[in-house]
């Protein structure tokens, strides 16, 4: 397995552009060192001979959790609007979008 | 508003290599701007809404057109600590596509695919990724070509958005309005493989798939109402070249008119593109409908960063063998077999008008409804032109008739107890009622039956009262089989069936 490239300020800044976390030039650099620990727990693990192994997907041994398609009642709507930043015709008004769905 | 678009095979390069199975698509020649040297290269992916009666992760109903924000509860609303539960009649239909397409059901998971759009109020949607539910497939086409199937996996609809301002347009709106109610349905999106050659192969697999789609009682099949949505992976190479070019995924077709008008614009912008520069862009483009252009979205390069990553709070599903064989065998009888059964019934060639109403009645899934007016004893092709007509222009109505009903009409008028007129007008009222007595509708709209021998009467009357044009016609002047026609239908005030007339005059004549 080939060792990933270490972590830098800049990942980490576009790491947090993605999350829309805006962070100072001080706490860029405290992150860089934090999430770089992380990152080396992370090798540590994968330096171990897993191949005998089974991927996991959940932690649980459980599968197959369902429930029957039978309709329940939701919200009520004044409640669900009463807590939206604002409303116009019964709907979540929102700020222009700029661009289109990803 | 398009939904997100899909897992890795939309971000992905171009696939390479031939389909994993069934012979390569050779289909139909290619159709608008293809110059013989170019070779049109399309994908498509085609998310389809499941005609469940509740969302994919919670109990909220799944209803187009109802009140805005009126099916949301904390868990589509992603308000914190609500947890997700998969509907397993979700799986069931996804289950029954795959079966349907011919793909192989595997042990599956759920990611979560982030972005920051206020479609989503969890600011992810929950997807398959990396393990689809369906793997692999094909599906074959009325022109006997097939396309490959690469996956079609589950996932939720986003919400609905409407951008609000001047012009309505995206970019120049002021602000969006947000409807809850879409966001987490149950989808699965169905990715072909890029087998297609041309817009009008692309036209044959949608109409085909949504056929399958009805068929399996997966879908409801409504591109008008966005149950059923499609974007297009379009490139060209040079004929007889191995490897495809960069391609441009299209969003926005919400018609098969549209598909098509999109493909062949795209083509075209791409092969001049190449011819002039060498090179296309990867990009995403949006389908002005009203230009009838391809414009890219702008969108930030970071945008299409989703980091998924797996759903902590759903396992993961592996539906077991019985599970998957109940699915596989409810899925029925299939359009091609359905249209092989309604020629069946038909008897003989059909003719090409024939043709093309089985197409459509098979695709709207009205085919049941003649099999049985056929079986209570309606004529198969009147049954088959009053279902294509009259029941097509109103299928939902004419999904919730009674098929006894709807035999009963094209029975009576197949008896010439309603006139053609007539029995369009007793099934637009039965449309309309939601059902009723057809023998009953008629009766209040003084359609009684005529019966031959009072047509005969009229008719001999009408022949009395005009003995010079009768000598005329008599002697051959057929114009004034239309004259004596007229007589007669202004005798029994339009209740005489005009192909009844006809035959009586010739009977008459002779
Ligand atoms: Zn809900």
């Amino acid at each position: 397995m080939s060792e990933p490239p270490a972590l830098g300020r800049d990942d980490v800044a576009h790491v947090a552009g993605l999350a829309r976390l805006s962070l100072s030039e001080e706490e860029l650099d405290t992150f860089t060192g934090q999430l770089a620990r992380v990152i080396d727990h992370a090798r540590d693990v994968s330096s171990l001979d897993v191949h005998d192994v089974p991927p996991t997907a959940h932690p649980l041994p459980v599968r197959n959790v369902l429930r029957t398609d039978d309709p329940c009642p939701g919200l009520d709507r004044g409640e669900v609007l009463a807590a939206a930043p604002d409303v116009e015709d019964n709907r979540f008004k929102v700020p222009r979008i700029v661009g289109e769905a990803p | 508003m398009s939904p997100p678009a899909s897992g890795p095979p939309a971000s992905g390069p171009p696939a390479s290599g031939p389909p994993a199975s069934g012979p390569p698509a050779s289909g139909p020649p290619a159709s608008g701007p293809d110059r013989a040297e170019w070779e049109t290269v399309v994908g498509l992916e085609v998310h389809c809404e499941l005609k469940t009666q509740t969302k994919l992760f919670c109990g909220c109903k799944n209803a187009f057109g109802d009140e805005p924000n009126t099916n949301v509860c904390p868990v589509c609303l992603g308000l914190p600590g609500s947890l997700p539960v998969l509907n397993a009649f979700a799986v069931e239909l996804a289950m029954r596509i795959g079966a349907a397409l011919h793909c192989e059901v595997r042990p599956s998971s759920f990611h979560r695919k982030n972005y920051f759009y206020p479609d989503m109020p969890k600011d992810y949607q929950i997807s398959q990724y990396d393990e689809p539910i369906n793997v692999g497939g094909w599906l074959e086409l009325p022109d006997g070509s097939r396309v490959g199937i690469e996956r079609a996996h589950l996932e939720e609809d986003t919400g609905k958005t409407t951008h609000q301002g001047e012009t309505g347009r995206i970019h120049a709106a002021d602000y969006a309005l947000v409807d809850y109610n879409r966001a987490g349905v149950p989808l699965v999106e169905i990715v072909s493989r890029p087998d297609i050659r041309s817009s009008a192969q692309a036209r044959l697999y949608v109409t085909e798939l949504r056929a399958v789609l009805v068929a399996t009682g997966a879908s409801d099949g409504r591109m008008e109402e966005g149950s059923l949505r499609v974007d297009a992976n379009v490139s060209v190479r040079r004929a007889g070249a191995g490897a495809f070019g960069t391609r441009c995924e299209v969003k926005n077709l919400n018609s098969l008119r549209s598909l098509g008008r999109a493909i062949d614009y795209e083509v075209a912008r791409q092969v001049a593109l190449v011819e002039a520069t060498g090179t296309v862009v990867q990009e995403t483009r949006h389908w002005d409908e009203n230009a009838g252009r391809t414009v890219p979205l702008r969108s930030k390069e970071e945008a299409f960063d989703y980091r998924y990553f797996p759903e902590p709070d759903l396992v993961p599903l592996a539906p077991g063998s019985d599970w998957q064989e109940r699915a596989a065998g409810a899925v029925g009888l299939l359009p091609s077999a359905r249209r092989e059964r309604l020629a069946g019934l038909l008897g003989g060639a059909p003719t090409p008008q024939q043709v093309d109403q089985v197409h459509v009645v098979v695709g709207q899934g009205l085919d049941d409804l003649i099999v049985a007016a056929v079986a209570q004893g309606a004529p198969a092709g009147l049954a088959l032109v009053r279902a294509a007509n009259e029941l097509a222009a109103d299928i939902g109505a004419a999904l919730a008739l009674d098929a006894g009903t709807f035999g009963s009409v094209v029975e009576m008028e197949g008896r010439g107890e309603l006139t053609a007129t007539q029995a369009k007008a007793v099934l637009a009222e039965l449309l309309a009622a939601g059902g009723g007595d057809p023998a009953k509708i008629a009766a209040e709209k003084g359609f009684e039956a005529l019966s031959e021998g009072s047509l005969a009467a009229v008719l001999q009357g009408v022949v009395e009262a005009h003995p010079e044009e009768w000598a005329r016609y008599s002697a051959g002047e057929e114009k004034l089989a239309g004259f004596f026609t007229g007589q007669v239908m202004r005798a029994t005030g339009g209740k005489a069936d005009g192909k009844a007339v006809a035959a009586e005059l010739q009977r008459l004549r002779q």
